[in-house]
Formats: structure tokens, C-alpha cells, sequence
């Protein structure tokens, strides 16, 4: 075999060897998923309930298109959290368990180790949030005559290109810092959605906010999603949101690999590309 | 004529590496690690020696231990040689390749097994094992009868293959961990401390393990110890390794020798005026 096609083919298994290790650790700590997944589905419910809440306190509004709303934004943000943790946590994790030399002695190339774990994550994301919406949905008894659920999965799909960007910058933190990495990561989570409008229109954000909301993926993927399910809005009429995602992903990407790249060489001259203790 | 030629070993991978080079060439090596120093009143960073102007030469298919208390430099050694820490100072290269400027046909090259077995708890042997040897480009139509293959080699249960890490014990997860590197056929294995904290049967297996590594499979060995008769016995050239320097690195008798030692342990004590047993941190030199 060529030399360069046996290189592709060694990076092609190294990228399953990483989806094939996360697997197996969803299967080793299946009863723990089911939990958070549970308590999942509760801080869920504590956000959906807000509509009917606002009804009984004797506000005026539509509330099952309010419902709606508010359930997309909550799968949202747990949707970002999957990709969030299992990119960000998995260094954090690795370091724990002390295979993160391991890893990153191994002849894999960056770029290829960090988008098996972003696949994985969409792959385990989208499972996760389609299970929840269904859930929280039938919890409610919505109603959604014009959902255009595949539409929404595109605009689902071609966000997670940027969210995997993001989350490729948010990885490198538990490299940088061992003890409070991780906890920035959830930190960045919390601001992408405070500016993207994950409860509320944007427009009722301040104005330095609202700009921000304009280069956050997550505006477009709320808006777009929001879209096809209570409006019924085909791919063709989500140009409008998808053409500044595939933009930002384009972006986000090589720059999520450049941050991943220069915190690793900061860990390595540092020292603390180690595990913990 | 190219430089290249290949190595073939159990797990069937293909390394190449240049002929005539040496597995390993340290050169004037130098690296340092920010410490934050509280005790002195302000808090303030300062840079203390990990290791200084270190130099060394292993052919290929030799084996040499290299010793050293705690905090001398060993592991930072390792580390370097592992592509996991940036010098800074000097060269080293392994197969002629240079490990800092390029680290990945160095990383296909080199396997480790360390003092802490490392591996995902949760998960089985079998498991751990699939999952990294992916990582060097190792389908899972190969590990699939490999795996149970090297697993036995070393003297692993295979009846046990399945259970999660954590029920095994730390003799068995250092076989795992010796499994580990063999499956991926490293020319250059590098061991730190492999036999720390085993018994004594374990312990004696690993070494056996290490010298069918070096007969049958054209490896060279690095192998940092405590254990002063395991360098004896093993390697063909020992080093002392002391806050930051390396001492000395030649055949035990000569070594003991040159300090006019009747053993390797007066040896080290002459050397550097510690004994061998003293296992406090080699730290407080640093102040």
C-alpha cells in the first residue's frame, strides 16, 4: 500500500479507535447515563413548566407554542453539554485515569484524535436529545402539526461542525489547568447560550449582547430549529441560518485545532501533559 | 540507497527506522520546570533544573537502566524520549529522528509501560487493549485473535479477559500494561519503574518478559529502576542519574570499578553520596 494511503488508513482505524473507546465507556457506566439522564429530564421539566406556570399566575400567552420554545432551548443546552463534556471531560477524564500519556504518545495525528471524539459526541448527542425532546414532549402532550423534524436535524447537524470547533477550544482547558479546565468549559457552555437567546429572543438582550448573538452558532441553531418545528420550515427556508453556520463552522474548526495545538505545546513544555497526582 | 529499512515483529506492524542510526542520541539535553515558591516570603516562580546537560548514546538492541532516587530526573527522561515534554536544550533523537520536531514517526516507533498500570478502569482488559492498539493503526480483525495471543504470552488469564480493570490485581494490570506495548511492537520500549510495588513472583516475571522482549524481537531497552539487582541483571550498561546529572553510564563491573565497589549499591553510594535505600524525595537540593 502507498505510503500515503496506508496513513489515511492508520489515522481512518485511530478515529474508530476513539468513537470504540467512548462506546465502550457508555456501556461500562450505563447505569450512571441513565441518571444523568434522568436528571436531565428533570432540570428539563423545571425550565418547560415555566410556560404553564406564567398561564396559572394569569399571563397571557400561547402555551403550547411557548412550551415549545423553551423545550427546544433546554435540549439545546443539553445537547451542547454532551459535546461540551465528552470533548472537554475526556481530557480531564484521561488524566484521571492516567491513559492521557497514553494517548497523546500514541502515532495519532491531533486533528484526527479530536474529531473522533467530536463525532462521537454528535452521534451520542443527537440520540440523547431526540430521546429527551420525545420525552419531555409526551410529558406535555404537544402539539406540533408542522414540525419538520428532519430539518431541524440539519440545522442540528451542520451546528455541531462549530459546536465541535468550540468544543475543541474548551478541550485544551483541562490541559492548561488540571484543577478548574473542566469547570471553564461549562463556563463557556453558559455563555454561548446566555447571548444565543436559548429561552428568550435575542432581541431582548442588550445591545454589546446582541452582537455577540450574531457570531454564537447557537443563535442560528435555536432560531433554525425553532423554525422548522413550530413553523414547519423546509432546509430551503433556513438558508438564511445556515449559510452564517457553515461559515463558522468553516472558521471554527481550524481554529479550535490551532487553540487545541499551541495549549498542548504550552502542557508539553509545562509539564503537564501528565497524569493527575 | 534509501536509509529505511523495516522491522517486522509479532504484531506484524511495520516500523521504519534508519539504519545506522542509533536508537537513541541524547545530546547536551537540558530542561528546567517553573516551581512556584511560597515559602520565601512573596509568592514568586522560579526555574529549577529537571535535567542538566544530559548526553547518551544506546545502540540498537541494547539495554540500559538508568538509576536514580526519587526527583532525579528519571521520569522526566522518559517523558522527554516519549515525545510528552518539550527540552530546553540540546537534542534528542531516537532512530534518527528528532523528537521534538518530529514526534510522530518517533511515536510509532516507541511503546512504554510506567509504574502506574494506567488504564480506563471500568473497562476490561481486552477492551483497553483494542482500543489503543487502533491508535497505531491496528484493525479490529487483527486484534480480535491477537489480543488473547499476547495476553497469554505474558501470562495473563485469558478465563479473566473480560472482567473490568479494577477487579484485577496490580501484578495482572502490569501484564496488561506489558500487553499493551508489545501489541503495537515497539523498536524502542521505554520502562519506568515496570516492577515498582509487584511481588516477587510478578516482579520476576516481568523481567523474564523484558528479556524475551530484547531476544526475539530486536527491541531496545531504556529501564529506569529502584531495583538495583533488576539493572544488574538486565541491562548491559547502567547509569546513576543524580539531581538532574547523569553520573555515569557504562557496564555494571566497570562501574563498580571506577568507584572501587564490591556491588552496585556502594557503587551508587560512592557516587553520589547518598545511599540507595535513602527514599525521601530528592527534592531539598533544589533550594
Amino acid at each position: 500500500m502507498p505510503g500515503s494511503a496506508a496513513t489515511v488508513r492508520a489515522e481512518l482505524i485511530g478515529l474508530a479507535g476513539i468513537v470504540e473507546r467512548n462506546a465502550y465507556l457508555v456501556k461500562r457506566y450505563a447505569l450512571w447515563e441513565v441518571a444523568f439522564f434522568v436528571w436531565t429530564v428533570a432540570n428539563t421539566l423545571t425550565i418547560v413548566f415555566i410556560a404553564e406556570g406564567v398561564e396559572a399566575s394569569g399571563g397571557s400567552l400561547d402555551v403550547n407554542r411557548q412550551t415549545t420554545i423553551l423545550l427546544i432551548g433546554a435540549v439545546i443546552w443539553a445537547y451542547l453539554g454532551i459535546i461540551f463534556e465528552i470533548l472537554t471531560e475526556t481530557v480531564a477524564w484521561e488524566r484521571w485515569e492516567g491513559t492521557i500519556e497514553y494517548t497523546f504518545m500514541a502515532p495519532l495525528s491531533r486533528s484526527v484524535h479530536l474529531f473522533g471524539m467530536g463525532i462521537f459526541a454528535v452521534v451520542y448527542g443527537v440520540a440523547r436529545a431526540g430521546l429527551l425532546f420525545g420525552v419531555i414532549a409526551f410529558f406535555f402532550d404537544l402539539e406540533m402539526p408542522q414540525a419538520n423534524f428532519v430539518a431541524a436535524l440539519v440545522v442540528l447537524g451542520v451546528a455541531s461542525v462549530s459546536f465541535i470547533g468550540i468544543g475543541m477550544m474548551t478541550a485544551v482547558l483541562p490541559l492548561i489547568s488540571p484543577e478548574k479546565g473542566t469547570q471553564l468549559g461549562f463556563i463557556a457552555q453558559g455563555m454561548l447560550l446566555v447571548v444565543s437567546g436559548v429561552y428568550y429572543s435575542v432581541d431582548v438582550l442588550p445591545e454589546p449582547m446582541q452582537w455577540l448573538a450574531t457570531i454564537s452558532p447557537a443563535t442560528y441553531a435555536l432560531e433554525g430549529i425553532r423554525d422548522a418545528i413550530l413553523e414547519g420550515a423546509g432546509v430551503g427556508d433556513l438558508w438564511n441560518q445556515l449559510w452564517p453556520l457553515v461559515v463558522i463552522g468553516a472558521i471554527s474548526i481550524p481554529l479550535g485545532l490551532a487553540v487545541f495545538r499551541r495549549g498542548e505545546l504550552y502542557a508539553k513544555q509545562h509539564g503537564k501533559l501528565k497524569r493527575s497526582g | 540507497m534509501s536509509r529505511t529499512a523495516t522491522i517486522t515483529s509479532l504484531a506484524t506492524s511495520v516500523s521504519e527506522v534508519n539504519i545506522g542510526a542509533p536508537a537513541v542520541e541524547v545530546s547536551n539535553l537540558r530542561k528546567e520546570f517553573v516551581r512556584r515558591d511560597r515559602r520565601r516570603g512573596h509568592p514568586r516562580k522560579r526555574r529549577v533544573p529537571a535535567l542538566v546537560d544530559i548526553s547518551l548514546r544506546i545502540e540498537r538492541g541494547e539495554c540500559i537502566a538508568i538509576l536514580g532516587q526519587n526527583g532525579s530526573g528519571k521520569s522526566t527522561l522518559v517523558r522527554l524520549l516519549s515525545t510528552l515534554l518539550l527540552g530546553d536544550g540540546g537534542t534528542v533523537r531516537v532512530f534518527g529522528y528528532d523528537v521534538f520536531s518530529e514526534p510522530r514517526p518517533v511515536r510509532r516507533l516507541i511503546n512504554r509501560v510506567s509504574v502506574e498500570a494506567s488504564f480506563f478502569k471500568k473497562m476490561s482488559s481486552v477492551e483497553n487493549l483494542s482500543y489503543a492498539a487502533r491508535f497505531y493503526g491496528i484493525p479490529a480483525s487483527e486484534t480480535r485473535t491477537r489480543i488473547p495471543m499476547i495476553l497469554e504470552r505474558v501470562g495473563f488469564p485469558l478465563e479473566r479477559r473480560n472482567e473490568s480493570m479494577e477487579n484485577l490485581s496490580r501484578g495482572m494490570q502490569q501484564k496488561v500494561s506489558l500487553a499493551r506495548a508489545l501489541l503495537t511492537s515497539p523498536v524502542l520500549l521505554l520502562l519506568d519503574e515496570p516492577t515498582t510495588g509487584l511481588d516477587p513472583r510478578s516482579k520476576l516475571e516481568v523481567q523474564e518478559f523484558i528479556r524475551e522482549m530484547r531476544a526475539t524481537h530486536d527491541a531496545t531497552i531504556l529501564l529506569c529502576t529502584h531495583d538495583l539487582a533488576e539493572a544488574e541483571a538486565l541491562a548491559d550498561r547502567v547509569g546513576i542519574l543524580h539531581r538532574s546529572e547523569l553520573l555515569a553510564l557504562e557496564p555494571a563491573p566497570d562501574l563498580k570499578k571506577r568507584y572501587d565497589a564490591s556491588s552496585l549499591e556502594e557503587a551508587f553510594f560512592s557516587a553520589t553520596g547518598r545511599s540507595f535505600e535513602l527514599e525521601e524525595d530528592d527534592d531539598d537540593w533544589r533550594e
